[in-house]
């Protein structure tokens, strides 16, 4: 026992844990699963993942993968098959154009690919501007490589959207990358062409790296979606960051990819090869079959989810919540100021008295605060339960 | 006619979803859908709201299944559609489709017990002059019908709350 005790004090005086891995908090977001996780009878709306299981196409091609024995590594890059699919539909899609041996590179999720795409270009040191609201790794994984993360914080005024003007105030001489997610998580908003060539004008004046994760594209519920990349000046700075969980319901399988200028994605595989060495082959099988045949299944999941944001977001305003027009993604994110509660005290009372799981929206940065992040990625009969609940909650705390 | 398809697809799904929650789901206003679908039950496209019931778990449920190729004679100037017709007549004929192939007309036939089945096929449909011959299939197990799997549904596998 009493060793036991002093082995503990001795790690506390010389801590084993680097400083960097030590300063980070640990997520909002664990409070929140721990008390769901805790209940009986939840409705989560705090799931960040397609409620439909991956097209059967998808997984019987991965099936059949292994059942053919395809149990190997594979290039550090990806398949050459998948990249070539992955090049061609970047271009049907988004039409950028991408030389698949050498401006894709295939990643265990997009995840993978952010934190690649920042080691890629960063030394210690260097200002990365983290636009928020934000999936909550790029604070972290900027600070895991050295960098100072500095927040650019959009709001509801502008309807989460990013300016040119957002920019131009966080912007200094060290700044050498910024990173944001359009559509967003958690906001749902998107970026109209005009929009980006705005930001496009500011981001080349201060040649900047951008870091363009556009892993919800696909879920673009009004027109299609921009890509950074295809914009005036874009193509030579942006890295696009895209995969296959959010599109193709996918997000088991970890396989994503990034695209971008020879000389960063050449950078990126090279830290590929020796941290991950490849994706795995029967998710990149599976992500073949993805592109190649299943585009009439992810239609048909992007008009449903389309249904259901249409439904959530009038049925939010109904109970006397303010909230946005999500034009991407499958979140909401509506405020819930008019209940004088914080973001975290009415995650933490819905919960436990109406049994409805949200998410905070400081979680995901401190711009977020006073909205909740919903997802709809859930059955009609569920959000109609939940709105029910919900509609219930608000009136008691008008 | 977008909207149209867009209508039909939501009510095939479910047709029991409220013509607000309709509506609202396709952005726009309850007096639009209402006159849509009145004019789709009109021209007959929306043709009758019913349950898909699964019989199988119905106790003492009485539901035996068949599907009967039969192959005709066409007659002039009608060829398949008087045949036809004097099938599907029958009540307990659920279903008749023409059919390419080694048999013309497809015909399900539901009835409480197989021996009402035979009778039926023996009785009724053999005897027809245009009937050249009927093969007869009893429905085992029904795993999935218009699309919908008939087994228990998947749980949500999904972590309650995610980044």
């Amino acid at each position: 026992m009493s060793s036991h005790v002093q082995q503990s004090s001795r790690v506390q005086s010389r801590s084993r844990i680097s400083k960097v891995v030590s300063s980070i908090p640990p997520s909002g977001i664990r409070k929140f699963f721990d008390l769901a996780a805790s209940m009986d009878d939840v409705i989560s709306l705090g799931v960040g993942e397609p409620d439909f299981v991956t097209p059967w196409n998808v997984r019987e091609a991965a099936i059949s993968a292994l059942e053919r024995g395809y149990t190997t590594y594979t290039a550090n890059s990806g398949l050459p098959e998948l990249r070539r699919e992955i090049s061609k539909y970047m271009s049907q899609q988004f039409n950028i154009d991408y030389d698949y041996d050498e401006q894709v590179v295939v990643t265990v999720g997009a995840s993978e690919a952010i934190d690649l795409a920042l080691r890629s270009i960063i030394d210690p040191g260097d200002e990365v501007l983290v636009v928020e609201p934000s999936y909550v790794s790029y604070v972290p994984t900027v600070r895991f490589t050295g960098a100072v993360p500095v927040i650019v914080e959009t709001t509801r005024g502008t309807d989460f959207k990013l300016t040119a003007r957002h920019i131009e105030e966080k912007v200094t001489p060290k700044t050498k990358a910024i990173i944001f997610c359009f559509p967003n998580n958690p906001t749902g908003s998107t970026m109209t062409g005009e929009e980006l060539q705005e930001i496009a004008r500011v981001i080349e004046k201060h040649d900047l790296i951008v870091l363009s994760d556009e892993i919800y594209a696909e879920l673009t519920y009004s027109g299609q979606h921009e890509s950074l990349a295809a914009q005036t000046d874009m193509y030579d700075r942006t890295i696009v960051i895209n995969g296959f969980s959010k599109a193709f319901a996918m997000t088991g399988w970890r396989v994503g990819y990034a695209v971008g200028p020879r000389d960063i994605i050449q950078a990126m595989t090279k830290i590929h090869q020796y941290t991950m060495l490849c994706a795995p082959i029967m998710s990149q099988m599976a992500a073949v079959e993805a592109l190649k045949k299943g585009l009439p299944e992810k239609d048909r999941m992007v008009e449903s989810y389309r249904h259901r944001r249409n439904y959530v977001v009038k049925a939010f305003r109904e109970i006397g919540l303010d909230c946005h027009q999500p034009e991407g993604a499958f979140y909401a994110f509506p405020s819930v100021k008019a209940t004088g509660l914080t973001s975290d005290e009415f995650a933490e009372q819905l919960i436990q008295e109406e049994k409805v799981a949200v998410v905070p929206g400081h979680v995901f940065g401190a711009g977020g605060e006073g909205h909740i992040r919903c997802s709809y990625a859930t059955s009609l009969e569920q959000l109609q339960e939940a709105i029910k609940r919900m509609g219930r909650f608000v009136e008691k705390h008008l | 006619m977008k909207q149209v398809k867009e209508l039909l697809h939501l009510l095939e799904e479910n047709s029991h979803v409220s013509r607000k929650t309709i509506a609202d789901m396709m952005g726009i206003s309850e007096d639009d859908v209402n006159q849509l679908i009145q004019e789709l039950e009109d021209k007959k496209v929306i043709v009758k709201y019913m349950a898909l019931v699964n019989w199988e778990k119905v106790e003492e449920n009485d539901h035996v299944t068949a599907v009967i190729d039969v192959k005709v004679t066409p007659k002039r100037d009608v060829g398949f559609d008087e045949v036809a017709e004097r099938i599907y007549r029958f009540p307990e004929v659920k279903s008749v489709y023409l059919m390419s192939g080694a048999y013309d007309l497809s015909v399900t036939i539901e009835a409480p017990t197989m021996k009402e089945i035979a009778q039926f096929v023996s009785d009724k449909l053999s005897t027809l002059d245009s009937v050249i011959s009927t093969t007869t299939h009893f429905m085992l197990k029904r795993y999935k019908h218009d699309g919908v799997v008939l087994t228990d549904k998947d749980d949500d596998r999904r972590m309650v709350v995610t980044p």
